[in-house]
């Protein structure tokens, strides 16, 4: 008996916190302090903003170090995280602490941005909704994804995984249950986070289509 | 007021529908928004569109507003110019007074919301019936919060800090409160007279009545004239790219015939003109809103340099139109304008200069900066995504923890 696929989306409500940067060791104190879920904001927000037709900016932190403090090599070690890599956004906090520790050991903290240009520390509130998108079969799980909004494809990619702590996302966990290993491989083995989110409902489709015909 | 699916063909089917569902999930709940004026200024317009769209996803939203005299509104204007940052005098006799005003207008009022929005300051302290009625509260600030004077501050903390939530509408007017700050941007009418589509004709209509030549780029700034807007700095960023691109440009826009500022500002830039038959100067009279559309839709790129801006939502309404914007980096532009990803963002006149040269001359990149901002404007300074903000805002009132299954 195959469990059928329920579809959901989210939405976020975004949570100013009081807690700014205007340089690389203010930036590490605030990553060592703020909630996970503001590293998750920080790391995602762009994935939802500009999805449709230029590559990602990677995540807040890199913009930032790279546009406004103009620390570029600093800014693509953060640009450079492979953040597919990492299961619990603790262990991407780490990372990204370990960067700023080892470039402030050698450069020191000595650039600053003035105050309108201040980094600031953001979360959010994700609300989980359902959806009426229902699928039992690979065919019927392409003709929804076909048409579901990128919020959805959204969620069940790097919501279910990073924010909700899931093992993996949550088409290639359906696939698996299904014993559609192959499936399940080829979609886990997407970096989610270097195309668009256009692009990766295509790479998506055209994954389950060709391994449904086996 | 138009009925909520004539949003239906703009944003989809899809967020629409998750309105309704949102709108379903505040069943029972009813949502009473008290501010202080009825018509004019920028709350009353985004209420006056919100309450019946509002209406029609079934949420029982209401609408109540304070009232004060003159004495009341001398103190609250003191209070705007002191939240602004300006050196200004508060007598302790003027808070006592705010108080009473606020008090007198809880016992004509009454708080019987179960979710009660108060916007602004001037009705802040209605919040002091709270503890009495044990509904939810949320306070929303419209206004620039980035370098308020401490007085005032300290004045008002002590009533925001009764809230259970208070909202701001970009990062830099966050401060250090108890109370959680949620982040709620402001948004654009797509079917407003500002922003609706508009036929070829009546663009060229419009544009004929201006007198513009349609056949050579055109470079517009639609702003008050004010120094702030430095109008002044746009005519030298233009006069540099002329050299090297025919183009014509326009400084557009309204203001106070009362506002002596306004009108030497005005002068000036008409005076920095005279020289130059491609510089168009319009002072736009009220009600300007078609022709301002017709303007943004006609131009090549927009620009938006101003020195200190609020949220400057002219950006967001040039980029629906699928337009190229340079913009400096002030007040909300940032959250509007991704540097070369969905516009430019500059921090000077030589800046300025230099991408506007680039976008006039290479339509390619600057059609791929534009598709990208009408994207991000359509994602995120929609009507329908402020609606779809204050209806999470109101159920965040009724669950703890930060992810909430709905």
């Amino acid at each position: 008996m195959i469990e059928p696929f329920y579809f959901k989306t989210r939405f976020h409500l975004v949570k100013l916190l009081p807690v700014k940067a205007k340089n690389p060791t203010e930036l590490l104190k605030g990553i060592k302090n703020v909630p996970v879920s503001s590293i998750y904001y920080h790391t995602h927000r762009f994935l939802r903003q500009h999805h449709y037709l230029s590559p990602e900016p990677p995540n807040d932190f890199a913009f930032w170090l790279t546009n406004i403090l103009n620390l570029r090599e600093l800014g693509e070690l953060f640009a450079g995280i492979d953040t597919v890599s990492y299961r619990k956004m603790e262990s991407l906090r780490a990372a990204f602490i370990k960067i700023l520790e080892d470039y402030l050991r050698v450069h020191g903290s000595n650039v600053e941005c003035a105050e309108a240009y201040k980094f600031h520390f953001m979360s959010c509130i994700t609300f989980v909704l359902p959806t009426t998108y229902v699928a039992t079969n690979p065919g019927e799980f392409i003709e929804i994804l076909r048409k579901v909004s990128i919020d959805s494809l959204y969620f069940h990619i790097f919501e279910a995984k990073m924010r909700l702590e899931r093992d993996e996302n949550d088409f290639s966990a359906w696939f698996k249950g299904m014993g559609r290993m192959k499936t399940s491989r080829e979609i886990t083995r997407l970096d989610p986070y270097t195309i668009t989110l256009e692009g990766l409902r295509k790479k998506i489709i055209d994954i389950v289509s060709r391994n449904a015909e086996h | 007021m138009p009925n909520i699916s004539r949003y239906i063909p703009i944003v989809g089917q899809g967020v629409i529908d998750e309105l309704h569902f949102l709108g379903e999930k505040l069943e029972g709940r009813k949502i009473q928004n008290i501010n202080s004026t009825a018509v004019g200024g920028g709350v009353a317009e985004i209420l006056t569109r919100m309450i019946p769209l509002l209406r029609q996803i079934d949420v029982d939203a209401h609408w109540d507003v304070i009232r004060g005299n003159e004495k009341f509104f001398t103190i609250t204007k003191k209070f705007h110019n002191a939240l602004h940052g300006v050196d200004t005098e508060i007598s302790s006799d003027e808070y006592e007074y705010f108080l009473e005003v606020n008090r007198q207008n809880a016992q004509d009022i009454s708080a019987w919301g179960d979710v009660v929005f108060v916007h602004d300051p001037q009705p802040v302290a209605l919040v002091e019936m709270k503890q009495r009625i044990k509904n939810k509260w949320a306070w929303r600030c419209h206004i620039d919060f980035t370098h308020p004077q401490s007085d005032i501050m300290n004045f008002l903390r002590s009533y925001i800090e009764q809230y259970d939530s208070a909202v701001f509408s970009a990062p830099a007017f966050s401060r250090h409160l108890r109370t959680p700050q949620i982040l709620i941007t402001p948004s654009i009418d797509p079917l407003s007279d500002k922003n609706k589509d508009l036929s070829a004709k009546k663009i060229d209509s419009e544009l004929e009545k201006l007198g513009l030549d349609r056949s050579r780029p055109i470079v517009t700034q639609i702003s008050r004239f004010d120094y702030l807007k430095d109008p002044m700095g746009v005519i030298k960023v233009y006069k540099s790219v002329k050299r090297y691109v025919d183009c014509q440009l326009v400084l557009a826009g309204g203001g106070a015939t009362d506002d002596p500022e306004g009108m030497q500002v005005l002068q000036e830039v008409k005076g920095a003109s005279v020289d130059d038959p491609d510089i168009h100067v319009f002072f736009l009279p009220p009600a300007s809103d078609i022709t301002i559309n017709a303007l943004q839709r006609a131009s090549s790129v927009i620009l938006q340099k101003s020195l200190k801006e609020g949220f400057g939502l002219t950006v967001a309404e040039a980029l629906w139109k699928g337009k190229p914007v340079i913009a400096s980096a002030v007040g909300g532009i940032p959250l509007q304008i991704a540097h070369k990803y969905s516009g430019i963002l500059t921090y000077s006149l030589e800046g300025t200069a230099y991408y506007l040269k680039q976008l006039l001359q290479d339509p390619g990149y600057a059609s791929k900066l534009s598709a990208n901002g009408r994207e991000h404007i359509k994602n995120n300074f929609l009507i329908t995504r402020h609606i779809r903000d204050y209806l999470l805002l109101f159920l965040s009132l009724y669950y703890r923890g930060d992810v909430i299954d709905l």
